[in-house]
This record gives structure tokens, sequence and C-alpha cells, in this order.
């Protein structure tokens, strides 16, 4: 433990010429790179993207740094890595850590040869995700010792000592980031890499092999890496002890720990770095040595249950909240509530009016027009987790669900086997969903004999989280050219009878085959065939206008959802006229394709 | 208060006042697309050139789809939390108008500036509404009535001052230079964050729009009137309209159930009936917008006004 002493109590105040602004995934990439990592793998997600795309800006002769199939296969990745003797980095988003579980579970068992830290970044609030969880329970569940950083400066250098422990005390360690610390960039004094040689593949079945017997075995180690993890932190800076006002004492980590410093500085604060195993000892002590205690962290009240289970007394979800994101409005307002800190003054507000503006397609977007034709079949839609998850919205209202990376394929078999639906039973999924997991699922349609309709939403990139390459864009993350998968040799392997490639930006085209998909008997499977607007390059096309004088306003066009197109300051018969924003419009010409009184033309015309 | 003075006397030890004034707060707010997030990295290094810390902290993930994109940047002798506190923000800079307005409450009542671009981006959402008559969903206050109510605000069209420069892209950049001239800092430090953020192509033109946009400030400080100049697309405006003078009749025996008018009704308020002829099931959702008149091939929809014909054009 570190005791800081007198003020001010800002040990991580960096001296700001030598150090370089970082956001929490670049710090993150940087300390692995200085732990001297080999390999690293992941899986994109929201907000854990960038650290993989970091480590690969590090020089290839260093490190390999690879878009593996899903979270699991890189977390394989990894743990193969580790078996080797190197240090290995695996990142993922926190739903990405269910779907890496099951090799995270039995790996804890197995332990590290070389150094494996694996990164998950939890999304309070749920700014970009299906969920909000707190990975903290799989700490607990898998037993692998979790440290929290709560600023760029911390994510480096506790990611770097991460390998180290993961090497010592031969254990995964798991990394937390949020969302807030993920993005926010903040100065960070960076260091040199080293490599050490590698330990090599340890032969010991005993322990690398996980069946029963050895499992059994090894259940009792995890036992005793958690109490010698815990003995660890006692002299570790991991945990920080900061003394002020013995009236209030707070337990904070991670980014919240910077809102207690922001709202309370006066208060005494024991920082944890680790939030599994927690240093006993230090927690008893520093409670005794306050009047009230009180802990402040993000989603479940992990610590705060612990700490109570202690025997002492403390108080965390009465006053903060236990869903969303915390803020320093959010903290301030406990600690009002606690009657620690006075109200602050109401502050009257400015009298203005908010405009919604939810997030929309983009102009051009090959989804729309797959969607305008499922909403014309009036098909029942199982949706998947990607860009097109925004089609359950107005105006293309037309997925009917949403519930995990690969789940509709498997949920639209659930539906028709469930028997009554009398609509079209479709799934759409993205073409990197379909590759993480959507590939087992379409083989159990063909198994199970299912009649089903899979719309493969193929924009040729992972998009959602920022234009990602995958097995099917023929690029690896470094941009080296490798095979592409070709998905109709892929579906066709796997036994679907039907497979149809179509034009996004052929509406009718689009309309009569997923008809005829439909109506087949079995598992049929169109491959809707564009690539995104925006990555990997931003496509421009034949801007299209609208010629007013024949314009009906009927607004067949908005049914699409297109960005571009917005009211114009003409009327007809009571309705307002479009206009195209010649900025925004690509020329995908789907809306010219929808007008009835063929008033949308290129401009070129 | 003029910000550069302020940063200055609070650089200087034991002269801070109170418990947390002596981080600079920035809010810079906009849509997808318009350069929130090089803005703040911007401002984010001016910030550590000046030697202070500097914490700045945006959400992206819906950003690219026409989403709301925020970026919060805070710079001091000590930065401890990334976001700024709801009504704390020293500056809130908008690169679209209701954008400003949706953040408006960040900003300080008593003391805080305000500056943002006064063009409109109309999102989808805005245009939704079918009825006659509709009137379009930006609510946002024009920009007198916001510069009433804060301490300091300037409200200009960037994007024209950018379009002059040939690229209404760097918009963002005009915006930057009237941020300059409100915190202070010498220009050149400005220059050289700038430089260094923007692609090398563009490094001219953004060069341009900053001097532009502190020229802007520079006479809206000479002639504080000048500061309320705007342009403003004045929405159109149709005399008041009955919502429901209009009514749906359908020609039962020319209607063959081809099923095209019930797929392509936004409001979705047609259905086959049992005998495969097309009914009004949802006669209060019907907007009159005549798409299934404009789309029945036999003529089996009409939308006929009910009221005498005053208003339409």
């Amino acid at each position: 433990m570190n005791i800081s002493s007198g003020e001010p109590q800002a040990p991580r105040a960096v001296k700001a010429s030598s150090a370089r602004p970082m956001t929490g995934n670049e710090a993150f990439a940087r300390g692995a790179w200085e732990a001297g990592v080999k390999v690293g793998a992941a899986y994109p997600g929201t907000p854990s993207t960038e650290i993989m795309e970091n480590l690969a800006t590090y020089p290839a002769s260093d490190l390999t740094a690879q878009w593996s199939t899903n979270e699991k296969v890189a977390c394989d990745v990894a743990i193969g890595a580790s078996f080797a003797g190197v240090r290995a980095l695996t990142a993922m988003k926190h739903v990405g850590l269910n779907v890496a579980s099951d090799a995270l579970m039995s790996m804890t068992y197995i332990g590290a040869n070389g150094g494996f830290v694996l990164i998950v970044c939890d999304d309070p609030g749920i700014h970009s995700s299906q969920n909000e969880q707190d990975s903290r329970y799989y700490s607990r569940l898998a037993m692998v010792p979790t440290l929290e950083p709560s600023d760029a400066q911390e994510a480096l250098d506790y990611t770097k000592l991460a390998f180290d422990l993961s090497e010592r005390f031969e254990s995964p360690i798991m990394v937390r980031g949020t969302t807030r610390l993920c993005h926010t960039r903040s100065l960070v004094r960076v260091g040199e890499r080293r490599e050490d040689a590698p330990k090599g593949f340890v032969e010991n079945p005993d322990r690398n092999v996980m069946m029963p017997s050895n499992a059994r075995a090894s259940h009792p180690r995890l036992l005793e890496r958690e109490r010698n993890f815990e003995e660890f932190l006692n002299d570790s800076n991991l945990i920080r002890w900061e003394p002020g006002d013995t009236k209030v004492g707070v337990i904070s980590l991670s980014t919240p720990y910077t809102y207690v410093k922001e709202v309370i500085p006066e208060a005494s604060v024991l920082k944890l770095g680790c939030s599994y195993p927690l240093p006993s000892q230090i927690i008893r002590d520093f409670a005794a040595s306050v009047e009230r205690l009180f802990v402040v962290e993000e989603l479940e009240p992990l610590v705060e249950n612990e700490v109570r289970a202690m025997g002492l007394t403390i108080d965390g979800k009465k006053f903060f909240p236990r869903v969303g994101e915390l803020s320093p409005e959010l903290v301030r307002e406990g600690f009002v509530a606690a009657g620690v800190l006075e109200p602050e003054d109401e502050q009257p507000g400015f009298d203005v009016t908010d405009t919604p503006r939810p997030p929309v397609m983009c102009a051009g977007c090959p989804h729309i027009s797959s969607y305008l034709s499922l909403r014309a079949l009036d098909a029942r839609v199982m949706g998947d987790i990607g860009c097109y998850t925004l089609a359950a919205v107005h105006p293309l209202r037309s997925i009917d669900t949403c519930v995990a990376m690969g789940s509709s394929i498997g949920n639209a078999i659930g539906l028709a086997k469930a028997g009554g639906e009398r609509r079209p039973i479709v799934a759409t999924i993205g073409d990197s969903t379909m590759l993480h997991s959507g590939i087992p699922a379409l083989i159990d349609a063909v198994y199970n004999d299912v009649d089903i309709t899979v719309i493969l939403l193929d924009n040729q990139i992972t998009a959602m989280t920022g234009g990602q390459n995958h097995a099917a864009t023929g690029k690896t993350l470094r941009g080296d050219r490798v095979h592409r998968i070709d998905f109709v040799d892929l579906i066709k392997a796997i036994g679907v009878k039907w497979v149809r490639r179509v034009d996004s930006y052929d509406l009718s085209a689009m309309l009569k085959t997923f008809r005829e998909a439909t109506e087949y008997q079995g598992v049929a499977v169109v491959i809707s065939d564009r690539p995104c607007v925006l990555d990997p390059v931003k496509i421009r096309g034949e801007r299209m206008e609208v010629d007013a004088a024949s314009c009906v306003a009927c607004q067949a066009c908005m049914n699409l959802g297109c960005p571009a197109i917005m009211w114009s300051d003409e009327w007809y018969d009571g309705h307002h006229k479009v206009r195209i924003d010649p900025d925004g419009c690509i020329g995908c010409s789907l809306c010219a394709q929808v007008c009835p009184t063929n008033s949308i033309l290129a401009i070129s015309n | 208060m003029d910000m550069a003075q302020k940063v200055s006397a609070e650089t200087a030890p034991g002269t801070t006042p109170g418990a947390t004034p002596d981080t600079t707060n920035v809010l810079i707010v906009g849509v997808g697309g318009q350069g929130v997030i090089m803005v703040s990295r911007v401002m984010a290094r001016i910030g550590q050139l000046q030697g202070f810390d500097v914490k700045q902290s945006e959400v992206h993930g819906m950003a690219k789809r026409g989403g709301v994109v925020f970026s919060h940047v805070r710079f001091g002798p000590t930065v401890w939390s990334p976001t700024i506190p709801r009504g704390k923000a020293d500056i809130l800079l908008a690169l679209e108008w209701a954008e400003g307005l949706r953040w408006l409450n960040y900003l300080k009542k008593g003391s805080g500036t305000f500056i943002a671009d006064t063009r409109h981006i109309v999102p989808p959402f805005a245009c939704l509404d079918r009825t006659r008559g509709a009137k379009l969903g930006y609510l946002a206050e024009p920009p007198g009535v916001v510069l009433d109510q804060v301490a300091d605000g300037y409200a200009l069209d960037a994007t024209a001052l950018a379009s002059a420069l040939g690229n209404h892209r760097v918009s963002n950049t005009v915006l930057l230079g009237t941020l300059s001239v409100v915190i202070g800092f010498a220009p050149e430090i400005w220059q050289k964050a700038i430089a260094e953020m923007v692609p090398p192509r563009t490094v001219e033109v953004n060069l341009k729009a900053f001097e532009a946009g502190r020229r802007w400030a520079a006479a809206a400080r000479e002639n504080p009137e000048s500061a309320r100049e705007h342009t403003l697309r004045k929405p159109a405006v149709l005399p008041e309209l009955e919502a429901r003078d209009f009514e749906l009749r359908i020609t039962p025996e020319w209607c063959k159930g081809c099923d095209i008018c019930v797929k392509m009704c936004p409001e979705r308020c047609l259905s086959l009936n049992a005998l495969n002829i097309v009914e009004l099931t949802e006669p209060d959702r019907c907007t009159g917008c005549r798409i299934c008149e404009w789309l029945c091939p036999d003529f089996a929809i009409d939308v006929i006004k009910t009221l005498p014909e005053t208003a339409s054009r």
C-alpha cells in the first residue's frame, strides 16, 4: 500500500511537457507494448475496439496484433501464446467476455506461463451495447485478479504491471476499463519496451490438460492464489490510502475515484487499483480510521457487499445509483443525500427547447433496401447486433427482436419450430456477425431442416465499430492481403441449397429475391451485396435531386429513412415537398426507385 | 470574464479562490461528421502546450450515424473528473445550432461563453409528421433568444465563412478562431496545434478558416451587435390547416388485392380483409399522404378533400 502524505494529493500530476495525450485505449495498448507483449488478439466491440487497433500501430517485428473471428477465439489465441511462454493480450467489450468466458474459466485453472492479460471494457450507461453488465462478477467467478485504472496513465501502468503479476502468480489477470476511461484522453508518461527471452512451452500435462482429475487438483491452487494475491496487495502501490478529513472515508476505484476527488477533495480516500481480491486488512484499518465509510463504485455493489461481509458498516448504493454511468453530479448528489455535503444553490436553467436527434442509418446505407423489402413482405424479422439494429425504429420499423451477437438465426429456428407464425420468418445478420457466431446457427438450421430465410447483410466490413477487417474482407488488422472467405462457397458447403446474391441498390430485385427466398421451403440465404458507404472508403456516386415541379409531396422516399432527404420549403396539397441534401447524397438511387412520379433524378441528367 | 486573464491569474500559486475554479471547462458539441473531435483535440493540445494537466472525454459509437457528438475538454493544474458537471462549463462551443441548445444547461449561467454556428442540420426525425400542414420538428430558438440568456455569446454563420474559403467543412476551424479570441493564448500556439491535427493537404485552408473566425470574433467584440449576426432558414409556413380535412375512399370492386398500398403505407393503416380487398383499419393513423392513391395501379383508392379547398397551393 502507498500512503500519500500532505497536500496536494495528486501523485499522478504529470509534467505536461514530458507527457503525451492518450486515450485509455491507446494507453492500454502502449502498456502492453512496453510490457513486451508478443501476441495480441481481439474481436472489435465498443468501447474496446481501439486497443487492438493501437497495438497494431507498433512494429510487426515486435508483436502480432490480429482480429480474431470472435472473442473466444481471440482469448484462445492469447492462451496459446501464453502456453508458448510469451506475453499475450486479449481485449474485448463486456459482452465479448461472455463469449470468451468458457475459455477463461478453464484457463484460470491452468494458469499463465507467459503473462496473460485480458482487458475487458464495460459500458456503464449503455452508450453502445445491448446490456449494462458488470464484468467484475467474472473476476469472482473465474477467480481472476482484476485491476481497475482510473485514467490513461494508470491504464498504461496497470497493464504493464498486470503482465508481471500474471507471471508472478501464474494467473490470468483482468484489467477493467469503462467507456469513459477508454475514450478519455489525458496526459501519459510513456516508457520503453522490455522484451524477455521466451520461456518456451512447458510440458506439464497435469497442469495444462484440464480433465477432472487435474482440475480437482487445480481448484485449491486458485484459493491459494487468491490469498497470495491479497497478501501482495498489502505492499502494493495498487492500493493508495490518501489521508484527509477523518469524518468521511471513501473507498473508490476506476473513473468514479476521479469524481470523488472532484466533489469531496477533503475526504480520506482509499483508492483501490484492484477490485478482486480486496485487501481486507487495509480496508479494516481504513474503516477504523474514519467516522463514516462510503464506497463509490459504478454499477454493481461488489466491493460494498464484500466490505459489508467483513462486518464493517458501509454505505454505497444507498446513495450512489446502481444503474447507469456515475458522474461528478451524481456523486455529489449522493454525498448531499448522505448529509456529507451541502446542497449547491440551484442554478436556474436556460429556457430552450431540445430537438431530438437519434442516430440514423447513413445516406446510401445498403441495409436500407433490405429492411424496406422486409417491411413490404411483412416478415417476422429476427435482428442481430450491428448498425442494422436501427431498422427497428422509425421509419423502417422492420426488426422484431435483437438479442446478442449471432442470435438472429438461432432465434429464427426456434420461432419456426414453435409453429404458429404465419408471416415468413427471417433472420438478418451482418457479415462480421455471421462469421463471429452466425455460422454454427446456420449449420443448426440446415441440420434441423427448418423453413427460414437468412438475409446476410454483407457490407464487407465490421461497420458498427468503425470499419474493421474480418476473414471475409481478405485483409488483416494490419492491412495485409490474405485469403478472402467467399460467403456463397461457405454457405453452400454447409448444405444450404438456396443461396443468392443480390444488389442492395436494386430495390425490385431485392423484393423479388426476398419473396422467392421466403417462399422456398427450407433454409434460404440471400446475400445483400454492397459495401458500407463509410468504410473502408467513403462512397460517392452521382448525386440525386428532386424536380420540385413534379413532386407531389407523397414522401414515399422518406420511407427509406435516408438522412439526406428532408422537407423543402415548398408544399403540395398541404404536404411538404422534399429536397435532397447534395452534401449528404451518395447517389444510391433508392429514392428515385420508389418515387411514384419519377421526380428524383441524377443531377447530371 | 476574460478567460486569458483568468487562466494566467490562476497559474500563480496561492491566488486560486474557492474549491474548484482552477479548471477551465470547454464543452464542444455537434453532429456526427462535423469535426467535434478535431476541435476538442486542438483544445486539449493547447491546454497541454500551456503546461496544464488536461483531460478530454468523448463518447462515440453512434457518432458516425448522424447522432449527437460531444466532447468534454478540461485543463488546469490538476484535472480529476474527465467530464464537466452540468452547469460548470466555462465555454460551450457548438458546431450546430440545435446541438448548442441541447447542451446549454451545461454552461455556467452567470459567466459562461456560448459560441455557435447558426447553421441548422435538420435531423430526419424532424420531418416525420405526415399530416397536412405539419410543422418541422426542429424546435431550436433563434439566436436572439439564446444570446439574451447567456453571459457572453457569439452566434455566427461559420459554415458561410468556411464556404467563402472554398471548403464548407472547415467551419469547425472557423469556430476555433472565435474560441481562440475568447480564451486567449498566443495565436501561434493555436496555429501550431491546428497544423498538427488536420490532414496535411488541408493545413492552409484550415489556417485561413482560423483567421476568419478570429477576425469575426474581433469585430464582434468591437461591435457587440454584430455578434448577433445570423442567417437562418425560415421554416416554410402554411396557413392554419384543419388536419383531418380528407377522407380515404376505397372502391372495393376495383381492388384486386395486390397489396402494394398495404406495404407502402408509411403509417401502416391499411390491410387486406378476408376477401382480399383493402380496408382502412387504422383510420386515426391515416395522414392523407396519398401514397396509396399514387401507387394503386387500379385507381381503387382516392383521398378526397372533405372541406372547401382554401389553403393548399
